[in-house]
C-alpha cells in the first residue's frame, strides 16, 4: 500500500462508473451531446473511488492546477456548490473542460487509482459539478474593488477568457475584442454541438459578464483597430492576444481548390457557427457528398467526420498518414468515432485531387504509407512506398491537417516578435512578449493545441498581467 | 445590432444603405469591405464599401438583390437595425499617382469604384471614368463619379441611357484614342464576366489591370479559406490577401466554378423567401416580411 493511502479500508472499484451515452445509431442521426453527464448516484459513487492522496499527483496534470482532491471529497460530501467553487477558483470554464479536455493525457494520467486499475474519471465529476451549477444557476464570484486599470484581451476563445476572468476578479476592467460576431472562439465555431452543445459556452460567458468583463464581438483586431492604437488611443494599460490558430492548412496538391473541398475550419465554421445543419430554417448552407474524405487524425478531424455522418454522408473516411497508434485525437473522441462508423484509411495520403468537368471532386489519387525512424515530434515518421499509387472515390474531401496562427495581429503591432511560422514570441513562465505591456498565449504561441493548454497560458499571463500592472502603479 | 440611418432605392433590385458603424468608419479605406447579417439566423455576406464619413461615423453601401440575404436586406427601412456589421476587411487599394487611370464599373460595381477612384484623383491621378448598366433604370451615381473622375463616359447595354454598348467597347476606344503608352493602370469591378471581358481586353494592350474579386466568403478574416482563388498558380485568399488582384493574373473559371458551389442550395432560400413574402408577414414586428 503507497503512503498516500495508508490507513485508508477502502473497498477498490476497478473501473470507473461509465458515462451514459446516446446510442450510435441514433446520435449519427442528430446533432445533440454524445455523452449524457453522470446522474447524481454515478457522480457520489465515481467521487468514493478517489483516494484523496494527499500528495496528490493528479494535480500536476492539470494546467489550471485545479485542487483535484478537495473538490471530488466535496461531491462526496454531497455538497455540489462547495465542489463547483472549488474548481471555479482555478478554472473559470469548468463545463467546458469536463467535456473537452484530454483527460488520459493530464489529470487522469497521474491518478494513483489508475496505476493498477482504470482512474477516478475527474473530467466526469467536473462536468457533474458545472452541469449541477448551470441547472441551479450560477453562484455569484467575489471580485476586488476596482483598480482604474484597463486590459483589452483580444480573442474570446478558451484562453482569452480564461485570463479575462482572471483579471476581472483582481478587479481590472477588461474588455474582449472578438472578431466573429458570437464570443467563444474555437469552443463555438470549432468543437461540435454533439461534444461541447453551444449553450453550455454561452452559459459560462455569461458567468464572465457578471464579474464585469464587457466583449466588443465584430471587433477585428489589427483591421478596426491595432494593438497600438488600443494602448495609445483607447486607454487599456495592458493587451493579452490569444488569437488562436485560425489559419487553416492545405495539402498544396493540385485540384485542392475543387468544388467540394473544404478546410476543417470552414466545414466546422459553417456547420458549428453558422448553423448549417439547420439549413433552410438557418440561411447558411453546407453540401455534404455521398463519401467524404477527412485528411488528417487529430480531433478537428474526428469533429469533422463524425459531422459528416449527421450530415447525412453514407460513408465517412479518416484518411491519416500514419497509423492508429499515431492518432493524435483524444481517445475518446476516437471511439466515438469509430462507435458511429467511421471509417479509417491509415498510412494513405492524397497525391493529387480528381475534379470532373464542372470543377466538382470526384476521386483522389493516393500513395501508401509505412513507419520509417521517429521524427522531431517522437513519433514514427510516414514513409511513402513507391508504386503503391491507388484511387479512393470520394465526393467531399474535408482538409484537417493543422492551423496556423492568423497573422492579422502579429503583421499590424509594432515590434512584437514572431517566429518564422508566424507564432507570437511569449516567455511560456510569464506570457510577456517581446512588446512592454502585451501578453500572448495558446495557439497563436504553441501552434494549434488544445482548450486546457490554451486556458493555462491565459492564467499565466493573467498573473503577470497583474504584477506588471501593480509594478506600474508603483512606479506612478 | 447596427442602425440603417439612410436608404435610398435606385431600381427594385439595387438599393443603398447608410449603415451607423462608427469603429468601421474610422478606420475604412477605399477597396476594403464589411461582413453583415441581417438577423440571428442569417449567413454572413460581403459587401464592399461604397463610402464612408469618419464625421458622422458611417459606411455607405450599394446592393444588388441577388439572393434571399440582399433581398431581406433590401426589405429593411432606415430605422431599422442589421444584426451584425464587422469591417474594414481585406486590403485597401493601393492608391499613388501612376499619371492616368481608368476606372470601369459596370452595373452595382460602380458603388466600390467611387471611393478608389476618388482616391486616385485626390492622389493627382487623371482619372478617366467608365460606368455602365444593362439598362437605364439600374444606372446610379452618375453625378459621384463625375466629380470622383476627371472625366467620365456612360454607356448602356440596350442604348437606353447615352450610348448602345459593353463598358469593354468603351474602354476600347478610350485605349486607342488616348494611346495604351499614355494609360498607367485600369480598375475593373463588377459582375465576373465584364471583369474577365476587360482584363482579356488589356491583356491585348499589356495594360495591367485590377479587379476586385466577389468569392464567396464566411468569416473574412482568413480563418476559413472559403474564399480561395488562384491567381499567379498560387492559392490566395480573397478575405485577406485580396479583394483587389492583378486580373491578368486570376484564374477567373476556378472562380466562376466555386462561386456556383451552392446554386442550389441559394435558389431554394430565394424561393422559400419569396413564398414567405406572399404570405402574411412573421407577426414579430420585425419587418423581415415573415422571412425568419
Amino acid at each position: 500500500m503507497t503512503e498516500e493511502t495508508k490507513g485508508q479500508k477502502k473497498k477498490i472499484i476497478p473501473k470507473k462508473n461509465p458515462m451514459p451515452a446516446q446510442d450510435p445509431a441514433e446520435r449519427i442521426k442528430n446533432f445533440h451531446e454524445v455523452a449524457l453527464g453522470y446522474t447524481e448516484e454515478a457522480a457520489l459513487a465515481e467521487a468514493e473511488r478517489c483516494l484523496q492522496c494527499k500528495k496528490a499527483p493528479c494535480r500536476q496534470g492539470c494546467p489550471v492546477e485545479v485542487d483535484i482532491p478537495a473538490f471530488i471529497k466535496l461531491v462526496a460530501e454531497k455538497d455540489f456548490a462547495g465542489a463547483i467553487k472549488k474548481i471555479k477558483e482555478k478554472n473559470a470554464l469548468p463545463a467546458v473542460c469536463g467535456r473537452v479536455c484530454p483527460q488520459e493525457n493530464q489529470c487522469e494520467k497521474y491518478c494513483t487509482m489508475g496505476k493498477k486499475n482504470e482512474p477516478v474519471a475527474i473530467g466526469r465529476l467536473e462536468r457533474f459539478c458545472a452541469d449541477w451549477e448551470l441547472a441551479k444557476g450560477v453562484l455569484p464570484q467575489e471580485v476586488a474593488p476596482p483598480t482604474g486599470f484597463k486590459v483589452a484581451v483580444v480573442g474570446s476563445g478558451p484562453g482569452g477568457l480564461t485570463c479575462a476572468a482572471d483579471l476581472a476578479k483582481l478587479g481590472h476592467q477588461v474588455t474582449i475584442f472578438e472578431a466573429l460576431h458570437v464570443p467563444g472562439g474555437v469552443l463555438m465555431y470549432g468543437i461540435p454541438e454533439f461534444r461541447l452543445p453551444k449553450r453550455v459556452v454561452q452559459a459560462e460567458i455569461e458567468n464572465l459578464k457578471k464579474l464585469g468583463v464587457k466583449i466588443e464581438v465584430n471587433a477585428v483586431v489589427g483591421k478596426f483597430a491595432t494593438i497600438d492604437e488600443l494602448m495609445e488611443e483607447e486607454g487599456f494599460d495592458a493587451v493579452y492576444i490569444g488569437t488562436g490558430a485560425g489559419l487553416p492548412y492545405f495539402m498544396n496538391i493540385p485540384g485542392e481548390n475543387s468544388c467540394g473541398v473544404y478546410s476543417a475550419n470552414e466545414f466546422l465554421t459553417r456547420t458549428n457557427l453558422m448553423k448549417a445543419y439547420l439549413f433552410p430554417e438557418w440561411d447558411t448552407p453546407i453540401k455534404i457528398g455521398r463519401k467524404v474524405a477527412v485528411l488528417g487524425g487529430g480531433n478537428v478531424a474526428m469533429d469533422a467526420a463524425r459531422t459528416a455522418l449527421r450530415l447525412g454522408a453514407e460513408e465517412s473516411w479518416i484518411v491519416y498518414r500514419r497509423s492508429k497508434n499515431e492518432l493524435p485525437a483524444r481517445h475518446e473522441e476516437v471511439e466515438h468515432a469509430i462507435e458511429e462508423g467511421v471509417k479509417f484509411a491509415f498510412l494513405t495520403s492524397p497525391t493529387r485531387i480528381l475534379a470532373d468537368e464542372n470543377g466538382q471532386v470526384k476521386a483522389m489519387e493516393c500513395l501508401r504509407y509505412e513507419l520509417g525512424e521517429p521524427d522531431a515530434s517522437g513519433r514514427r515518421s510516414p514513409v511513402p512506398i513507391p508504386g503503391s499509387e491507388f484511387t479512393m472515390e470520394v465526393d467531399t474531401v474535408v482538409v484537417a491537417i493543422g492551423q496556423g496562427p492568423n497573422p492579422l495581429v502579429p503583421r499590424t503591432t509594432r515590434g512584437l516578435e514572431v517566429t518564422r511560422k508566424g507564432n507570437i514570441v511569449a516567455d511560456p513562465a510569464t506570457g510577456a512578449t517581446s512588446k512592454p505591456g502585451v501578453f500572448a498565449g495558446g495557439d497563436v504561441v504553441t501552434g494549434a493545441a488544445t482548450v486546457i493548454l490554451a486556458m493555462g497560458a491565459g492564467r499565466v499571463a493573467a498573473k503577470s498581467i497583474h504584477a506588471y500592472l501593480m509594478n506600474k502603479k508603483e512606479q506612478a | 445590432m447596427y442602425k440603417i440611418l439612410e436608404k435610398q432605392v435606385f431600381s427594385p433590385i439595387i438599393k443603398l444603405m447608410v449603415i451607423a458603424a462608427p469603429r468601421v468608419a474610422k478606420k475604412c479605406q477605399p477597396g476594403q469591405f464589411v461582413i453583415l447579417r441581417t438577423h440571428e439566423e442569417g449567413e454572413r455576406i460581403p459587401l464592399t464599401i461604397a463610402d464612408f464619413d469618419r464625421q458622422k461615423g458611417t459606411v455607405t453601401i450599394v446592393f444588388q438583390e441577388v439572393g434571399k440575404t440582399t433581398r431581406q436586406l433590401g426589405a429593411l427601412e432606415a430605422g431599422d437595425c442589421v444584426r451584425d456589421f464587422v469591417g474594414p476587411l481585406g486590403t485597401p487599394s493601393h492608391i499613388e499617382n501612376f499619371g492616368t487611370v481608368v476606372c470601369v464599373g459596370g452595373g452595382v460595381g460602380v458603388a466600390p469604384v467611387f471611393p478608389i477612384a476618388r482616391a486616385y484623383k485626390e492622389a493627382g491621378n487623371h482619372v478617366i471614368g467608365i460606368m455602365g448598366a444593362r439598362t437605364k433604370e439600374l444606372m446610379f451615381w452618375e453625378d459621384k463619379m463625375r466629380e470622383a473622375c476627371s472625366e467620365l463616359f456612360v454607356t448602356t447595354d440596350d442604348g437606353s441611357y447615352v450610348r448602345k454598348g459593353f463598358v469593354t467597347d468603351v474602354l476600347q476606344e478610350v485605349i486607342e484614342d488616348r494611346g495604351k503608352e499614355q494609360i498607367a493602370l485600369v480598375l475593373a469591378i463588377g459582375p465576373q464576366p465584364m471583369m474577365r471581358a476587360c482584363c482579356n481586353l488589356t491583356k491585348e494592350y499589356g495594360l495591367k489591370t485590377i479587379v476586385s474579386l466577389n468569392s464567396l466568403m464566411v468569416d473574412g478574416t482568413g480563418m476559413c479559406g472559403c474564399c480561395r482563388v488562384t491567381v499567379s498558380g498560387q492559392t490566395k485568399f480573397v478575405c485577406v490577401d485580396g479583394p483587389e488582384f492583378d486580373g491578368h493574373q486570376v484564374d477567373f473559371a476556378e472562380l466562376a466554378r466555386r462561386n456556383a458551389f451552392f446554386l442550389a442550395e441559394e435558389k431554394l432560400s430565394a424561393q422559400r423567401w419569396e413564398e414567405s413574402r406572399k404570405s402574411a408577414g412573421c407577426g414579430c414586428g420585425c419587418r423581415c416580411g415573415g422571412g425568419h
